[in-house]
């Protein structure tokens, strides 16, 4: 088995890691750089907790191979807030309780600024539709989507 | 296993060739990592093919688009061209997995990952879309229709993959639909699907009719009794009964728990007529 030395950039950084060729991006994420907040729910791209974007496009970090991340432009949750100031996604997913076990709400958040970024005024569908490929047990969706609606009503405003 | 990540196609498959292992290609990866997760293949070799030049473009070609095998989902959907000329093809593959699974998967991988449920697929036989393959031996084209050889199996021999797929011009008054039943409303495989495409002349009348099902068969299956019952009707009720009956005759579907033999035979007929409907009137047909 041959390792693979992979240069890519991980929410603006500039990063170089070794993998081994069955590496997923998840493992390489998760194992080599520490950034934990993508989570290994399914590892089939059923569930929606490894979002991320690469290249701008919204994936399943579980169903990209560490190899293929090379010349690659990675987005992460650690990306999401401005230091320590959370994104408008954030502060909202905690004013509407939109979490309980938090498992699912990384790839969730993740998953919502690639639809507001694409589409700042979505409707509930839209919105419903576009978080179908992210599961959660717990909180049930009303809340989730009430939170994402607030967020972009206040990102539009702002 | 090793990873590979070659510069043009020739190179894509004189590697592949070379190889006495298992081979994958590595495009979208939405079949290929489940795969590998679960066990199901062990392969020697897994050779991405998204660096290769063309393979990412759609390009217009003959009044027609050339699509890269390598083109997601969400880059095929976001292309005005291609959703007004076979807006049936593009709503197959818009069906596959979620935002994230569209973010990645391809046309071409739902073709060669040989399921009979293919979303993208009876869209594309309908459609008579053309594969260009690439082999050890150079390359040549052959029909979408030709590719699957039954669940997980295709045509093309080792060394060979798809390189991009051709969607043909289309006559004017021309539309095709694709629809499919799951017991939900999204994220699910296909229990039974059906693809129509059609021609009109001036009058309404079909000219031209192509239908084809899914999931009802091993492959992927062309019903032409089901395009000649419609052929020279204006989709009058007795030509939409006797082209809902060929469908439900050409089935030869499995009995499992998603579906039964019953099922999945009726809901074929229905799924035509609803589609040969929206086919119908995309054309600008008014009944």
């Amino acid at each position: 088995m041959k390792s693979i030395h992979v240069s890519t950039t991980v929410n603006g950084d500039a990063i170089e890691f070794i993998c081994a060729p069955e590496d997923s991006l998840l493992d390489v994420l998760r194992n080599r750089m520490g950034l934990t907040g993508a989570k290994e729910g399914c590892g089939t791209g059923d569930c929606g907790a490894c979002s991320v974007t690469l290249n701008g496009r919204l994936v399943c970090a579980c169903l990209v191979l560490g190899a293929e991340a090379e010349g690659a432009a990675i987005g992460t949750i650690e990306g999401l807030a401005d230091g320590d100031t959370l994104h408008p996604l954030q502060q909202s997913f905690i004013d509407h309780a939109a979490l309980q076990c938090g498992i699912c709400t990384p790839g969730i958040l993740v998953a919502a600024k690639a639809l507001l970024d694409r589409n700042p005024d979505p409707t509930d569908t839209e919105v419903r539709y576009w978080l179908a490929g992210n599961l959660c047990r717990c909180t049930g969706y009303d809340k989730i989507i009430h939170a994402v609606q607030d967020a972009a009503h206040k990102m539009r405003s702002a | 296993m090793r990873f590979a990540r070659p510069a043009t196609a020739s190179e894509a498959a004189e590697m592949m060739a070379q190889e006495p292992g298992l081979t994958r290609i590595l495009s979208g990866g939405t079949d290929v990592m489940v795969q590998l997760k679960a066990g199901n293949v062990d392969p020697a070799l897994i050779v991405d093919i998204k660096h290769i030049p063309g393979l990412r473009a759609i390009t217009p070609e003959a009044g027609g688009f050339r699509i890269g095998a390598a083109v997601s989902g969400a880059e095929l959907a976001e292309s005005a061209g291609v959703r007004a000329l076979w807006p049936g093809v593009v709503e197959g593959v818009e069906l596959i997995g979620s935002t994230q699974v569209q973010g990645r998967a391809t046309m071409a991988g739902n073709l060669c990952n040989g399921s009979p449920a293919a979303d993208a697929v009876p869209g594309l036989v309908t459609a008579k879309a053309v594969a260009r393959i690439v082999g050890p031996r150079g390359e040549r084209d052959c029909l979408v229709a030709d590719i699957p050889a039954g669940p997980g199996k295709t045509t093309l021999a080792k060394g060979e993959f798809v390189t991009s797929i051709f969607l043909p011009a289309r006559p004017e008054r021309s539309g095709d639909a694709y629809l499919r039943f799951i017991p939900r409303t999204e994220m699910d495989i296909a229990v039974a699907s059906a693809a129509v495409s059609l021609t009109l002349d001036a009058a309404g009348v079909v000219i031209d009719a192509s239908v084809a099902l899914g999931a009802v068969a091993p492959t992927v299956r062309l019903v032409p009794a089901a395009a000649e019952a419609i052929v020279g009707t204006r989709l009058d009720a007795a030509a939409i009964t006797a082209m809902t009956a060929a469908c439900s005759a050409a089935c030869s579907p499995i009995n499992d728990k998603r579906g039964t033999i019953e099922f999945r035979t009726q809901v074929a007929g229905v799924l035509a007529k609803r589609a040969a409907l929206t086919a119908y009137s995309r054309a600008g047909g008014t009944r």
